[in-house]
């Protein structure tokens, strides 16, 4: 079973996360909470494995108290 | 048909009898449940009365999608052709999202089976040919016996039957019945009469369902709308049934006055926004309902035992409601004949309540997620629910996100105390132990038809033991390739014991005698 990747794995993570700003611009914080939603669906169909998101989602968590 | 009474109240000689009369066991409840039981019991010779208040069908069409399951149950029962020769068949579908269209489907089912995966028929149709059944059998002179017009007032359990008193247009009387089988539907008398609690989920929301005829000529298919300009923020379901007439579903939110949204002229505009201005249609039948996910903590109390909705109830969305009950009688019949025919321990019914409630909470589960998706219970919720509707448009992954309803598929039995190990190397995953046989081309026809109504075993490649009187079903030289997709995989030859409900109880590559024995043992509740 592979694992989450947890540590850096990026190139040009200055890039990226330029690129993750922008297709936000001019979008309200609705329609921003929808492509959010809809970048996470392709997302996870692109990693197609439960037990790789729910590694994801307890990563992205906040961490308990 | 609704008006006509089906089974009109007659007396009975039980009524002038001085003891109340004993019989061996009564069914509460004629809708589908519990007639589909009565034949199941009938057909083994084992005696059932049949008691209703009512005399007739249901008025409506209420439930209208039957699956494949349902139909091979039907088929055991002898009526499966008449159900599908009323029937819909459909496989395409739309779905809608606000003011477009975002993709079509076609279910494109698998080939080698015998029943389409589903098909859409009023529930009065259903009822009407499980009457027609009953009368036959009765014809046939099998012991069945179908009382309308008289309303159980009250249950007294005892040690080994229990007492029954009905009301009736010519006053009181009772019976007493070593077993009850309660399927007198969501509102159960029975349970409330035990003081037993039905625990879940309920959900705030009301659904207006319209029976419409039209001179348009649409598809048959099954259209679905999440948040349509005819229904803003809500969803809607139009479906095909036998006669021309259109099921249609509106969800109407929770804060509504229920009253005003049945009047015809409301219903009328609101379906016309639907259809189109200038399609014509004739209301036929109009009813508001809410629904809960829910089931009681168990289906077996002694000798009286719940099946269908008194014992479990789901959303309507993937048609698992009356699915789910002609599944539990299937389940539910055959353990209670061999218990009365001294086969099997009364532990065996246990088997029944661990069976059964397992596949409600599959149900429930489904059915939950289902209308979570249909109507979504917080602000994220609704933003990743439009997400994948939007998503669907343009890419085929988000498609098996979007979640109108699952198709009901009968349950696989894992982890039960009547399976026996999987002995059967390489054998395929979906005919496991547990497993409801999958149809399949077999010999000049369908595996199914040779399956069901009793214990027995299937040699696929290779000769079975002769034991304990069962009978072996082999297969000829040929072997169908879905034969070996669904029985064999890897395996060159399999011995499989088949329950009375065609569900596997054991395999094995190689089987002795005494290995059938005890796996027929276990199957029966005599060994755990």
């Amino acid at each position: 079973m592979t694992d989450l990747t947890l540590a850096p794995n990026l190139d040009n993570p200055d890039d990226i996360y330029e690129d993750l700003l922008n297709a936000h611009d001019g979008l309200s914080p609705e329609e921003s909470a929808s492509l959010n939603a809809r970048l996470i669906l392709v997302l996870a169909n692109h990693i197609g494995d439960r037990e790789i998101l729910r590694q994801a989602i307890r990563a992205a968590r906040p961490p308990d108290p | 048909m609704h008006d006509e009474p089906l089974y009109p109240y007659s007396r009975s000689t039980d009524q002038d009898a001085r003891n109340p009369v004993r019989h061996r066991i009564a069914i509460v409840g004629a809708g589908p449940v519990g007639l589909a039981a009565g034949i199941d019991l009938a057909m083994k010779n084992i005696p059932v009365v049949i008691l209703d208040e009512n005399d007739r069908v249901s008025h409506g069409s209420r439930a209208i999608c039957f699956s494949k399951r349902t139909l091979e149950i039907a088929d055991r029962l002898g009526l499966g052709q008449t159900l599908l020769d009323k029937g819909v068949q459909w496989n395409a579908g739309k779905v809608f999202f606000r003011d477009r269209k975002v993709y079509d489907f076609n279910l494109l089912p698998e080939a080698g089976h015998s029943r389409p995966a589903f098909i859409n028929l009023q529930q009065y149709h259903l009822e009407h040919a499980l009457v027609e059944r009953i009368r036959s059998l009765q014809g046939d002179g099998l012991p069945i016996d179908l009382r309308g017009g008289g309303k159980v007032e009250a249950v007294r359990p005892g040690e080994t039957e229990t007492a029954i008193d009905i009301s009736t247009p010519d006053g009181p009387y009772s019976i007493a019945a070593d077993w009850i089988i309660a399927c007198d539907g969501a509102t159960s008398g029975l349970r409330d009469m035990l003081g037993l609690g039905f625990t879940g989920r309920v959900f705030e929301d009301n659904f207006l369902i319209a029976d419409v005829t039209m001179e348009v000529e649409f598809p048959t298919e099954r259209w679905f709308w999440f948040d349509p300009p005819f229904n803003p923020g809500q969803s809607a379901l139009l479906h095909k049934q036998p006669d021309g007439v259109w099921r249609i579903d509106l969800q109407l939110g929770w804060n509504i006055d229920r009253k005003a949204e049945v009047e015809p002229e409301r219903v009328r505009a609101r379906v016309s926004q639907m259809l189109g201005a200038d399609v014509r249609f004739e209301l036929e039948w109009v009813s508001i309902y809410t629904f809960q996910c829910r089931r009681m903590d168990r289906f077996r109390h002694g000798r009286i035992v719940f099946a269908g909705d008194s014992a479990h109830q789901v959303s309507p969305f993937g048609a698992r409601g009356a699915n789910s009950g002609i599944q539990d009688v299937d389940n539910l019949c055959w353990k209670l004949a061999a218990i009365i025919n001294g086969e099997a321990p009364e532990s065996l019914l246990d088997s029944y309540d661990r069976e059964r409630i397992q596949a409600a909470d599959e149900n429930i589960l489904n059915s939950t997620r289902s209308t979570d998706f249909i109507t979504p219970k917080s602000d994220m919720s609704r933003i990743f629910r439009n997400a994948v509707l939007d998503l669907s448009e343009r890419h085929s992954f988000a498609r098996p996100f979007v979640n109108s309803g699952r198709l009901s598929l009968p349950s696989t039995y894992d982890g039960s105390t009547l399976n026996s190990a999987d002995l059967l190397e390489g054998g395929p995953y979906s005919s496991r132990p547990g497993a409801p046989c999958p149809d399949a081309p077999f010999n000049d026809g369908h595996l199914l038809d040779h399956l069901g109504g009793r214990f027995s075993l299937l040699a696929i490649g290779r000769e079975a033991p002769t034991a304990a009187n069962l009978p072996i079903i082999a297969s000829k030289s040929d072997i169908s390739p879905e034969m070996r997709e669904r029985y064999l995989g890897k395996a060159r030859s399999a011995v499989y014991l088949i329950r009375p409900d065609q569900h596997v109880a054991a395999r094995w590559s190689f089987a002795t005698a005494e290995d059938v024995r005890s796996a027929l043992e276990r199957a029966t509740g005599k060994t755990p």
